[in-house]
Protein backbone atom coordinates (compact mmCIF):
# COMPACT_ATOMS: atom_id res chain seq x y z
CA UNK A 1 0.00 0.00 0.00
CA UNK A 2 1.24 3.46 -0.92
CA UNK A 3 2.31 5.87 1.75
CA UNK A 4 1.68 9.53 1.02
CA UNK A 5 3.53 12.41 2.61
CA UNK A 6 2.51 16.05 2.42
CA UNK A 7 4.89 18.80 3.51
CA UNK A 8 2.66 21.60 4.72
CA UNK A 9 -0.74 21.75 6.38
CA UNK A 10 -2.54 24.56 4.61
CA UNK A 11 -5.14 24.77 1.88
CA UNK A 12 -3.05 22.95 -0.73
CA UNK A 13 -2.52 20.10 1.74
CA UNK A 14 -6.27 19.77 2.27
CA UNK A 15 -6.80 19.75 -1.49
CA UNK A 16 -4.18 17.01 -1.76
CA UNK A 17 -5.76 14.91 1.00
CA UNK A 18 -9.22 15.22 -0.55
CA UNK A 19 -7.78 14.50 -3.99
CA UNK A 20 -6.09 11.32 -2.78
CA UNK A 21 -9.25 10.14 -1.02
CA UNK A 22 -11.41 10.86 -4.06
CA UNK A 23 -9.46 8.08 -5.76
CA UNK A 24 -8.44 5.73 -3.00
CA UNK A 25 -9.27 5.01 0.62
CA UNK A 26 -6.09 2.94 0.94
CA UNK A 27 -2.69 4.04 2.15
CA UNK A 28 -1.73 6.29 5.01
CA UNK A 29 -1.10 10.01 4.68
CA UNK A 30 1.46 11.81 6.82
CA UNK A 31 1.12 15.57 7.04
CA UNK A 32 4.10 17.60 8.24
CA UNK A 33 2.83 20.80 9.85
CA UNK A 34 5.26 23.51 10.92
CA UNK A 35 2.42 25.35 12.63
CA UNK A 36 0.89 23.95 15.81
CA UNK A 37 -2.66 24.30 14.52
CA UNK A 38 -5.02 22.10 12.58
CA UNK A 39 -5.64 23.60 9.15
CA UNK A 40 -7.27 27.02 9.30
CA UNK A 41 -8.18 29.67 6.74
CA UNK A 42 -5.16 31.94 6.51
CA UNK A 43 -6.93 34.81 4.74
CA UNK A 44 -9.29 35.05 7.71
CA UNK A 45 -6.71 36.37 10.16
CA UNK A 46 -7.71 39.97 9.41
CA UNK A 47 -11.39 39.09 9.91
CA UNK A 48 -10.42 37.55 13.24
CA UNK A 49 -8.85 40.81 14.42
CA UNK A 50 -11.92 42.65 13.15
CA UNK A 51 -14.16 40.40 15.22
CA UNK A 52 -15.94 38.90 12.21
CA UNK A 53 -14.87 35.34 12.95
CA UNK A 54 -13.23 33.42 15.77
CA UNK A 55 -10.51 30.82 16.09
CA UNK A 56 -13.00 27.96 16.04
CA UNK A 57 -14.85 29.18 12.93
CA UNK A 58 -11.54 29.80 11.18
CA UNK A 59 -10.95 26.06 10.99
CA UNK A 60 -10.91 25.25 7.28
CA UNK A 61 -12.22 21.74 7.81
CA UNK A 62 -14.39 20.24 10.51
CA UNK A 63 -13.48 18.30 13.62
CA UNK A 64 -12.23 14.83 12.77
CA UNK A 65 -11.03 15.80 9.29
CA UNK A 66 -7.64 14.11 9.64
CA UNK A 67 -8.98 10.97 11.31
CA UNK A 68 -11.73 10.50 8.73
CA UNK A 69 -9.17 10.80 5.94
CA UNK A 70 -6.59 8.50 7.53
CA UNK A 71 -4.01 11.21 8.14
CA UNK A 72 -1.32 11.41 10.76
CA UNK A 73 -0.25 14.98 11.42
CA UNK A 74 3.20 15.77 12.79
CA UNK A 75 2.78 19.17 14.43
CA UNK A 76 5.52 21.68 15.13
CA UNK A 77 8.11 20.08 12.89
CA UNK A 78 9.67 21.44 9.73
CA UNK A 79 10.91 19.40 6.80
CA UNK A 80 14.56 20.31 6.25
CA UNK A 81 15.40 18.13 3.26
CA UNK A 82 14.14 15.52 0.85
CA UNK A 83 16.27 12.45 0.17
CA UNK A 84 15.10 11.38 -3.27
CA UNK A 85 17.21 8.22 -3.52
CA UNK A 86 16.10 6.94 -0.11
CA UNK A 87 12.60 8.40 -0.58
CA UNK A 88 12.48 10.04 2.81
CA UNK A 89 11.73 13.50 4.16
CA UNK A 90 14.13 14.62 6.90
CA UNK A 91 12.64 16.70 9.70
CA UNK A 92 14.25 19.33 11.90
CA UNK A 93 14.53 16.91 14.83
CA UNK A 94 16.63 14.56 12.69
CA UNK A 95 13.87 12.01 12.20
CA UNK A 96 12.89 10.83 8.76
CA UNK A 97 9.53 10.07 7.18
CA UNK A 98 9.47 7.59 4.29
CA UNK A 99 7.26 8.31 1.28
CA UNK A 100 6.12 6.56 -1.87
CA UNK A 101 4.54 9.73 -3.18
CA UNK A 102 5.30 13.21 -1.88
CA UNK A 103 3.52 16.53 -2.21
CA UNK A 104 5.41 19.70 -1.32
CA UNK A 105 2.83 22.23 -0.17
CA UNK A 106 5.25 24.33 1.81
CA UNK A 107 3.67 27.71 1.13
CA UNK A 108 5.52 30.99 1.25
CA UNK A 109 7.17 33.22 3.81
CA UNK A 110 7.27 36.97 4.27
CA UNK A 111 9.93 38.81 2.38
CA UNK A 112 11.61 41.30 4.70
CA UNK A 113 14.02 43.72 3.02
CA UNK A 114 17.19 44.39 5.01
CA UNK A 115 16.03 47.70 6.53
CA UNK A 116 18.84 49.28 8.55
CA UNK A 117 17.82 49.58 12.20
CA UNK A 118 14.95 47.08 11.98
CA UNK A 119 16.46 45.24 14.93
CA UNK A 120 15.94 48.32 17.12
CA UNK A 121 12.15 48.22 16.60
CA UNK A 122 10.37 46.74 19.61
CA UNK A 123 6.90 45.83 18.42
CA UNK A 124 7.20 44.46 14.89
CA UNK A 125 5.05 41.81 13.27
CA UNK A 126 4.47 39.90 10.10
CA UNK A 127 0.89 39.20 8.97
CA UNK A 128 0.58 35.78 7.40
CA UNK A 129 -0.25 33.23 10.06
CA UNK A 130 -2.66 32.78 12.93
CA UNK A 131 0.24 33.15 15.35
CA UNK A 132 1.20 36.44 13.65
CA UNK A 133 -2.33 37.71 14.21
CA UNK A 134 -2.42 36.57 17.84
CA UNK A 135 0.92 38.27 18.52
CA UNK A 136 -0.17 41.47 16.80
CA UNK A 137 -3.43 41.45 18.76
CA UNK A 138 -1.50 41.66 22.03
CA UNK A 139 0.14 44.88 20.87
CA UNK A 140 -3.09 46.62 19.86
CA UNK A 141 -4.36 49.45 21.99
CA UNK A 142 -6.74 52.29 21.30
CA UNK A 143 -4.03 54.90 21.14
CA UNK A 144 -1.44 52.85 19.26
CA UNK A 145 0.04 54.42 16.14
CA UNK A 146 0.52 51.67 13.56
CA UNK A 147 2.82 51.78 10.57
CA UNK A 148 2.19 49.15 7.92
CA UNK A 149 4.89 48.69 5.30
CA UNK A 150 3.17 47.40 2.18
CA UNK A 151 -0.10 48.54 0.56
CA UNK A 152 -0.85 45.17 -0.99
CA UNK A 153 -3.61 42.70 -0.17
CA UNK A 154 -2.01 41.61 3.10
CA UNK A 155 -1.11 45.08 4.36
CA UNK A 156 -4.49 46.60 3.57
CA UNK A 157 -6.52 43.69 4.97
CA UNK A 158 -4.46 44.06 8.12
CA UNK A 159 -5.26 47.78 8.19
CA UNK A 160 -8.98 47.11 7.89
CA UNK A 161 -8.85 44.37 10.51
CA UNK A 162 -7.22 46.47 13.21
CA UNK A 163 -8.64 49.87 12.27
CA UNK A 164 -11.25 49.91 15.03
CA UNK A 165 -8.76 48.82 17.67
CA UNK A 166 -5.91 51.32 17.28
CA UNK A 167 -5.34 55.07 17.30
CA UNK A 168 -4.03 55.61 13.79
CA UNK A 169 -2.77 53.68 10.79
CA UNK A 170 -0.28 54.80 8.18
CA UNK A 171 0.47 52.58 5.21
CA UNK A 172 3.54 53.14 3.08
CA UNK A 173 4.56 51.47 -0.16
CA UNK A 174 7.28 51.84 -2.72
CA UNK A 175 4.60 51.60 -5.42
CA UNK A 176 2.77 54.81 -6.31
CA UNK A 177 -0.65 53.24 -5.73
CA UNK A 178 -2.48 50.81 -3.48
CA UNK A 179 -2.94 47.16 -4.49
CA UNK A 180 -0.49 47.62 -7.34
CA UNK A 181 -0.47 43.90 -8.13
CA UNK A 182 -4.18 43.81 -8.98
CA UNK A 183 -5.39 47.36 -9.73
CA UNK A 184 -4.48 49.90 -12.39
CA UNK A 185 -3.89 53.53 -11.43
CA UNK A 186 -7.47 54.80 -11.89
CA UNK A 187 -9.09 51.97 -9.95
CA UNK A 188 -6.43 52.15 -7.24
CA UNK A 189 -7.23 55.85 -6.80
CA UNK A 190 -10.90 55.05 -6.13
CA UNK A 191 -9.96 52.43 -3.55
CA UNK A 192 -7.35 54.65 -1.89
CA UNK A 193 -9.87 57.46 -1.57
CA UNK A 194 -12.30 55.07 0.09
CA UNK A 195 -9.65 53.82 2.50
CA UNK A 196 -8.65 57.38 3.39
CA UNK A 197 -12.27 58.24 4.12
CA UNK A 198 -12.19 55.37 6.58
CA UNK A 199 -9.22 56.78 8.41
CA UNK A 200 -6.21 55.12 6.79
CA UNK A 201 -3.31 57.42 5.86
CA UNK A 202 -0.93 56.69 3.01
CA UNK A 203 2.62 57.41 2.05
CA UNK A 204 2.95 56.05 -1.47
CA UNK A 205 5.90 56.08 -3.82
CA UNK A 206 8.01 56.20 -0.72
CA UNK A 207 9.94 53.63 1.24
CA UNK A 208 11.66 53.25 4.57
CA UNK A 209 15.30 54.28 4.53
CA UNK A 210 15.97 53.20 8.10
CA UNK A 211 14.31 52.54 11.42
CA UNK A 212 15.41 53.83 14.78
CA UNK A 213 13.34 52.31 17.60
CA UNK A 214 9.88 53.83 17.12
CA UNK A 215 10.69 56.14 14.24
CA UNK A 216 10.83 55.42 10.52
CA UNK A 217 12.97 57.64 8.33
CA UNK A 218 11.55 57.62 4.81
CA UNK A 219 13.52 58.02 1.57
CA UNK A 220 11.49 61.20 0.91
CA UNK A 221 12.85 62.73 4.10
CA UNK A 222 9.60 62.32 6.02
CA UNK A 223 9.68 60.85 9.49
CA UNK A 224 6.95 58.68 11.00
CA UNK A 225 6.56 57.95 14.68
CA UNK A 226 4.87 54.67 15.45
CA UNK A 227 4.21 52.24 18.29
CA UNK A 228 3.51 49.12 16.24
CA UNK A 229 5.14 48.07 12.98
CA UNK A 230 3.60 45.57 10.57
CA UNK A 231 5.78 44.29 7.72
CA UNK A 232 3.73 43.25 4.70
CA UNK A 233 6.14 43.95 1.88
CA UNK A 234 5.67 40.73 0.01
CA UNK A 235 6.16 36.99 0.12
CA UNK A 236 8.64 34.49 -1.27
CA UNK A 237 7.78 30.94 -2.27
CA UNK A 238 9.38 28.21 -0.17
CA UNK A 239 11.27 26.45 -2.96
CA UNK A 240 14.38 25.29 -1.11
CA UNK A 241 13.36 21.68 -0.39
CA UNK A 242 12.82 20.90 -4.06
CA UNK A 243 15.74 23.01 -5.28
CA UNK A 244 18.20 21.29 -2.96
CA UNK A 245 16.85 17.91 -4.01
CA UNK A 246 17.75 18.81 -7.59
CA UNK A 247 14.31 19.86 -8.81
CA UNK A 248 13.64 22.75 -11.12
CA UNK A 249 12.63 26.01 -9.48
CA UNK A 250 12.28 29.57 -10.60
CA UNK A 251 10.32 32.06 -8.47
CA UNK A 252 8.36 29.02 -7.36
CA UNK A 253 8.73 25.28 -7.69
CA UNK A 254 8.06 24.54 -11.35
CA UNK A 255 5.10 22.21 -11.85
CA UNK A 256 3.17 21.02 -14.86
CA UNK A 257 -0.62 20.90 -15.14
CA UNK A 258 -0.63 17.56 -13.31
CA UNK A 259 1.11 19.32 -10.37
CA UNK A 260 4.23 17.23 -10.94
CA UNK A 261 7.70 18.60 -10.29
CA UNK A 262 10.49 17.22 -12.44
CA UNK A 263 11.50 14.87 -9.61
CA UNK A 264 10.07 11.36 -9.63
CA UNK A 265 6.98 10.91 -7.44
CA UNK A 266 7.27 14.44 -6.09
CA UNK A 267 4.38 16.81 -6.62
CA UNK A 268 3.96 20.39 -5.47
CA UNK A 269 0.97 22.66 -4.92
CA UNK A 270 -0.02 26.05 -3.61
CA UNK A 271 1.91 29.23 -2.91
CA UNK A 272 5.31 27.53 -3.20
CA UNK A 273 4.74 26.71 -6.87
CA UNK A 274 4.93 28.27 -10.28
CA UNK A 275 2.30 26.82 -12.59
CA UNK A 276 0.42 27.52 -15.79
CA UNK A 277 -1.59 30.72 -16.02
CA UNK A 278 -4.31 30.16 -18.61
CA UNK A 279 -4.89 33.90 -19.05
CA UNK A 280 -1.36 34.57 -20.30
CA UNK A 281 -0.29 31.11 -21.42
CA UNK A 282 2.85 31.38 -19.31
CA UNK A 283 4.06 29.96 -16.01
CA UNK A 284 3.81 32.14 -12.94
CA UNK A 285 3.34 32.05 -9.19
CA UNK A 286 -0.41 32.18 -8.56
CA UNK A 287 -0.44 32.55 -4.80
CA UNK A 288 -4.19 32.57 -4.25
CA UNK A 289 -6.26 30.24 -2.13
CA UNK A 290 -8.54 28.71 -4.81
CA UNK A 291 -5.49 27.82 -6.86
CA UNK A 292 -3.80 26.22 -3.86
CA UNK A 293 -6.80 23.98 -3.27
CA UNK A 294 -7.20 23.03 -6.91
CA UNK A 295 -3.50 22.32 -7.46
CA UNK A 296 -3.44 20.28 -4.27
CA UNK A 297 -6.50 18.35 -5.38
CA UNK A 298 -4.96 17.64 -8.77
CA UNK A 299 -1.71 16.50 -7.11
CA UNK A 300 -3.65 14.21 -4.79
CA UNK A 301 -5.68 12.58 -7.55
CA UNK A 302 -2.54 11.92 -9.59
CA UNK A 303 -0.56 10.69 -6.57
CA UNK A 304 -3.25 8.09 -5.95
CA UNK A 305 -3.13 6.84 -9.53
CA UNK A 306 -6.02 8.86 -10.93
CA UNK A 307 -5.83 11.40 -13.70
CA UNK A 308 -6.35 15.09 -13.11
CA UNK A 309 -5.24 18.14 -15.05
CA UNK A 310 -5.40 21.68 -13.66
CA UNK A 311 -4.90 23.82 -16.73
CA UNK A 312 -7.40 26.63 -16.28
CA UNK A 313 -5.84 28.51 -13.39
CA UNK A 314 -5.87 32.29 -13.64
CA UNK A 315 -4.99 35.04 -11.20
CA UNK A 316 -8.16 36.28 -9.52
CA UNK A 317 -9.09 38.11 -6.37
CA UNK A 318 -12.26 39.12 -4.60
CA UNK A 319 -11.67 41.52 -1.77
CA UNK A 320 -13.47 44.27 0.06
CA UNK A 321 -12.48 47.12 2.35
CA UNK A 322 -14.94 48.97 4.59
CA UNK A 323 -17.88 47.90 2.43
CA UNK A 324 -16.31 48.62 -0.97
CA UNK A 325 -15.90 45.41 -2.89
CA UNK A 326 -13.63 44.74 -5.84
CA UNK A 327 -12.94 41.77 -8.06
CA UNK A 328 -10.10 41.27 -10.49
CA UNK A 329 -9.04 38.42 -12.75
CA UNK A 330 -6.72 37.49 -15.58
CA UNK A 331 -4.26 39.82 -17.22
CA UNK A 332 -4.77 43.42 -18.28
CA UNK A 333 -3.65 43.19 -21.89
CA UNK A 334 -5.33 44.19 -25.09
CA UNK A 335 -8.11 46.68 -25.63
CA UNK A 336 -9.80 48.09 -22.55
CA UNK A 337 -13.52 48.77 -22.37
CA UNK A 338 -14.89 50.81 -19.53
CA UNK A 339 -18.33 51.13 -18.02
CA UNK A 340 -18.87 53.68 -15.28
CA UNK A 341 -21.87 53.09 -13.08
CA UNK A 342 -23.05 54.86 -9.93
CA UNK A 343 -21.81 52.01 -7.77
CA UNK A 344 -18.34 51.91 -9.30
CA UNK A 345 -16.30 51.07 -12.34
CA UNK A 346 -15.99 48.09 -14.64
CA UNK A 347 -13.02 47.50 -16.94
CA UNK A 348 -12.71 44.57 -19.30
CA UNK A 349 -9.58 43.69 -21.26
CA UNK A 350 -10.05 42.02 -24.63
CA UNK A 351 -7.39 40.61 -26.92
CA UNK A 352 -7.56 38.32 -29.96
CA UNK A 353 -11.32 38.05 -29.58
CA UNK A 354 -11.08 36.67 -26.06
CA UNK A 355 -11.70 38.22 -22.64
CA UNK A 356 -8.29 38.36 -20.95
CA UNK A 357 -9.01 40.10 -17.71
CA UNK A 358 -11.21 42.48 -15.74
CA UNK A 359 -11.23 44.94 -12.89
CA UNK A 360 -14.53 45.55 -11.12
CA UNK A 361 -14.77 48.06 -8.30
CA UNK A 362 -18.12 48.32 -6.54
CA UNK A 363 -19.90 46.44 -9.33
CA UNK A 364 -19.33 42.77 -8.72
CA UNK A 365 -22.73 41.22 -9.45
CA UNK A 366 -22.46 37.85 -11.25
CA UNK A 367 -18.75 38.48 -11.91
CA UNK A 368 -18.24 34.73 -12.20
CA UNK A 369 -19.73 34.90 -15.69
CA UNK A 370 -16.77 37.09 -16.71
CA UNK A 371 -14.33 34.80 -14.91
CA UNK A 372 -15.70 31.82 -16.83
CA UNK A 373 -15.24 33.65 -20.13
CA UNK A 374 -11.54 34.03 -19.30
CA UNK A 375 -11.10 30.49 -18.00
CA UNK A 376 -13.01 28.94 -20.93
CA UNK A 377 -11.33 31.25 -23.47
CA UNK A 378 -14.81 31.78 -24.93
CA UNK A 379 -14.62 33.33 -28.42
CA UNK A 380 -16.40 36.65 -27.95
CA UNK A 381 -18.00 36.44 -31.40
CA UNK A 382 -20.16 33.60 -30.08
CA UNK A 383 -21.74 35.80 -27.40
CA UNK A 384 -23.35 39.24 -27.20
CA UNK A 385 -20.20 41.29 -26.72
CA UNK A 386 -21.83 44.70 -26.42
CA UNK A 387 -24.08 43.48 -23.63
CA UNK A 388 -21.13 41.75 -21.97
CA UNK A 389 -19.30 45.06 -21.70
CA UNK A 390 -22.22 46.54 -19.81
CA UNK A 391 -23.41 43.80 -17.52
CA UNK A 392 -22.56 40.26 -16.47
CA UNK A 393 -25.67 38.30 -17.40
CA UNK A 394 -26.54 34.92 -18.83
CA UNK A 395 -28.37 36.80 -21.59
CA UNK A 396 -25.04 37.14 -23.40
CA UNK A 397 -25.07 33.44 -24.21
CA UNK A 398 -27.10 31.70 -26.90
CA UNK A 399 -30.41 30.11 -26.01
CA UNK A 400 -28.90 26.69 -26.68
CA UNK A 401 -26.04 27.39 -24.30
CA UNK A 402 -28.49 28.48 -21.59
CA UNK A 403 -30.59 25.37 -22.19
CA UNK A 404 -27.56 23.21 -21.39
CA UNK A 405 -26.66 25.25 -18.33
CA UNK A 406 -30.05 25.57 -16.71
CA UNK A 407 -31.79 22.51 -18.12
CA UNK A 408 -28.99 20.00 -17.68
CA UNK A 409 -26.60 18.61 -15.13
CA UNK A 410 -23.41 20.67 -14.93
CA UNK B 1 -30.57 13.44 -7.49
CA UNK B 2 -33.36 15.93 -8.01
CA UNK B 3 -32.33 19.38 -9.11
CA UNK B 4 -34.05 22.62 -10.07
CA UNK B 5 -34.29 23.07 -13.85
CA UNK B 6 -35.47 26.05 -15.80
CA UNK B 7 -37.21 26.26 -19.14
CA UNK B 8 -36.95 29.85 -20.34
CA UNK B 9 -39.60 29.38 -23.04
CA UNK B 10 -42.20 29.03 -20.31
CA UNK B 11 -40.93 31.74 -17.99
CA UNK B 12 -43.31 34.69 -17.70
CA UNK B 13 -40.80 36.88 -15.90
CA UNK B 14 -43.26 37.37 -13.05
CA UNK B 15 -40.56 37.04 -10.39
CA UNK B 16 -42.86 35.07 -8.10
CA UNK B 17 -39.96 32.63 -7.61
CA UNK B 18 -37.90 35.41 -6.06
CA UNK B 19 -40.67 36.30 -3.62
CA UNK B 20 -41.43 32.70 -2.74
CA UNK B 21 -37.74 32.06 -2.15
CA UNK B 22 -37.33 35.08 0.10
CA UNK B 23 -40.45 34.11 2.04
CA UNK B 24 -39.44 30.46 2.39
CA UNK B 25 -36.07 31.45 3.81
CA UNK B 26 -37.38 34.23 6.05
CA UNK B 27 -38.32 31.83 8.80
CA UNK B 28 -41.64 33.69 9.13
CA UNK B 29 -45.12 32.22 8.71
CA UNK B 30 -46.75 35.31 7.23
CA UNK B 31 -45.77 36.37 3.72
CA UNK B 32 -46.91 39.97 4.24
CA UNK B 33 -44.84 40.28 7.39
CA UNK B 34 -41.85 38.72 5.66
CA UNK B 35 -41.86 40.72 2.44
CA UNK B 36 -44.01 43.86 2.60
CA UNK B 37 -42.04 47.09 2.19
CA UNK B 38 -38.76 45.22 2.38
CA UNK B 39 -35.98 44.86 -0.15
CA UNK B 40 -35.80 41.13 -0.74
CA UNK B 41 -32.65 39.01 -1.00
CA UNK B 42 -33.77 35.84 -2.76
CA UNK B 43 -31.47 32.94 -3.64
CA UNK B 44 -32.95 32.72 -7.11
CA UNK B 45 -33.12 35.65 -9.50
CA UNK B 46 -34.73 36.38 -12.84
CA UNK B 47 -32.62 37.72 -15.68
CA UNK B 48 -33.84 38.80 -19.07
CA UNK B 49 -34.90 41.51 -21.45
CA UNK B 50 -38.14 42.41 -23.24
CA UNK B 51 -38.43 39.08 -25.02
CA UNK B 52 -36.63 36.47 -22.89
CA UNK B 53 -36.70 35.84 -19.16
CA UNK B 54 -35.37 33.00 -17.05
CA UNK B 55 -34.63 32.20 -13.43
CA UNK B 56 -31.13 31.40 -12.21
CA UNK B 57 -30.25 29.58 -9.00
CA UNK B 58 -27.46 27.28 -7.82
CA UNK B 59 -26.88 24.38 -10.23
CA UNK B 60 -25.50 22.16 -7.47
CA UNK B 61 -22.60 21.37 -9.81
CA UNK B 62 -21.04 17.94 -10.02
CA UNK B 63 -17.68 19.61 -9.34
CA UNK B 64 -18.51 22.88 -7.57
CA UNK B 65 -15.80 25.49 -8.08
CA UNK B 66 -17.33 27.65 -5.32
CA UNK B 67 -16.56 24.94 -2.80
CA UNK B 68 -12.97 24.60 -3.97
CA UNK B 69 -12.49 28.37 -3.96
CA UNK B 70 -14.12 29.31 -0.64
CA UNK B 71 -11.43 30.97 1.48
CA UNK B 72 -13.25 30.13 4.70
CA UNK B 73 -14.02 26.49 4.00
CA UNK B 74 -17.67 27.46 4.48
CA UNK B 75 -19.06 25.71 1.40
CA UNK B 76 -19.49 21.95 1.39
CA UNK B 77 -21.25 19.35 -0.66
CA UNK B 78 -23.09 16.35 0.74
CA UNK B 79 -25.71 14.11 -0.88
CA UNK B 80 -25.40 16.20 -4.03
CA UNK B 81 -26.42 19.43 -2.31
CA UNK B 82 -23.99 22.35 -2.16
CA UNK B 83 -24.46 24.13 1.16
CA UNK B 84 -22.95 27.13 2.90
CA UNK B 85 -22.24 27.48 6.60
CA UNK B 86 -23.17 31.14 7.07
CA UNK B 87 -21.49 31.25 10.49
CA UNK B 88 -18.12 30.63 8.82
CA UNK B 89 -18.61 32.91 5.81
CA UNK B 90 -16.90 36.32 6.06
CA UNK B 91 -18.49 37.79 2.92
CA UNK B 92 -15.36 37.92 0.75
CA UNK B 93 -17.52 37.01 -2.28
CA UNK B 94 -14.90 34.73 -3.86
CA UNK B 95 -17.77 32.34 -4.68
CA UNK B 96 -19.47 35.14 -6.64
CA UNK B 97 -16.18 35.66 -8.49
CA UNK B 98 -15.97 32.02 -9.56
CA UNK B 99 -19.56 30.82 -10.10
CA UNK B 100 -19.79 30.52 -13.89
CA UNK B 101 -23.59 30.77 -13.76
CA UNK B 102 -23.73 34.01 -11.78
CA UNK B 103 -26.03 32.14 -9.44
CA UNK B 104 -24.78 33.47 -6.12
CA UNK B 105 -25.40 36.73 -4.31
CA UNK B 106 -25.05 37.77 -0.68
CA UNK B 107 -27.85 38.20 1.83
CA UNK B 108 -28.93 41.42 3.48
CA UNK B 109 -26.08 41.20 6.00
CA UNK B 110 -23.40 40.86 3.28
CA UNK B 111 -22.85 37.24 4.21
CA UNK B 112 -23.38 34.70 1.45
CA UNK B 113 -26.49 32.61 1.21
CA UNK B 114 -27.43 30.15 -1.46
CA UNK B 115 -30.12 27.83 -2.72
CA UNK B 116 -30.12 24.68 -0.64
CA UNK B 117 -33.23 23.34 -2.40
CA UNK B 118 -35.40 24.36 0.58
CA UNK B 119 -34.19 21.24 2.35
CA UNK B 120 -33.06 23.29 5.36
CA UNK B 121 -36.19 25.39 5.77
CA UNK B 122 -39.80 24.53 6.53
CA UNK B 123 -40.79 23.96 2.88
CA UNK B 124 -39.03 20.67 2.30
CA UNK B 125 -39.18 21.19 -1.48
CA UNK B 126 -38.08 24.21 -3.52
CA UNK B 127 -40.57 27.03 -2.99
CA UNK B 128 -39.61 28.60 -6.33
CA UNK B 129 -40.87 25.46 -8.07
CA UNK B 130 -44.05 25.04 -6.04
CA UNK B 131 -45.04 28.64 -6.68
CA UNK B 132 -44.15 28.91 -10.37
CA UNK B 133 -47.47 29.60 -12.13
CA UNK B 134 -46.34 28.34 -15.53
CA UNK B 135 -44.16 25.39 -14.50
CA UNK B 136 -41.10 27.07 -15.99
CA UNK B 137 -39.14 25.89 -12.97
CA UNK B 138 -39.25 22.20 -12.14
CA UNK B 139 -37.66 20.00 -9.49
CA UNK B 140 -36.91 16.59 -10.90
CA UNK B 141 -34.44 13.86 -11.66
CA UNK B 142 -32.67 14.17 -15.00
CA UNK B 143 -29.92 11.96 -16.30
CA UNK B 144 -27.16 13.25 -18.51
CA UNK B 145 -26.54 16.78 -19.73
CA UNK B 146 -28.85 17.23 -22.67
Amino acid sequence: MKHYVIIGNGTAAVGCIEGIRSVSADGGITVISAENHPVYSRPLISYYLEGKTDLEKMRYRGEGFYEINGCRVIYGRKAVSVNTSGRTVILDDGSSVPYDSLCVAAGSRPFVPPFPGLETVGKKFGFMTMDDALELEKALSEDARVLIVGAGLIGLKCAEGICGRVGSITVCDLADRVLSSILDADCAAIVQDHLEKNGISFLLGDSVDKFCESKAYMKSGKQIDFDVLVLAVGVRANTELVKEAGGKVNRGIIINCRAETDLEDIYAAGDCTEGYDASTGTNRVLAILPNAYMQGYTAGVNMAGGCSVHDRAIPMNSIGFFGLHMMTAGSYEGEMTEEKIPAGIKRLFIKDGILKGFILVGACERAGIYTSLIRDRTPLDTIDLELTKKVATNLIFSQESRRKKFGGIV
Amino acid sequence: MKRVYVNEEWCLGCRLCEYNCAFANSGLGDMVLALKDRKIFPRIHVEGNDSITFAVSCRHCTDPICQKSCIAGAISKADGVVRIDRSKCVGCLTCVLVCPYGALSPGEDGIMQKCELCLENACGAPACVTGCPNKAIVYEERSDPE
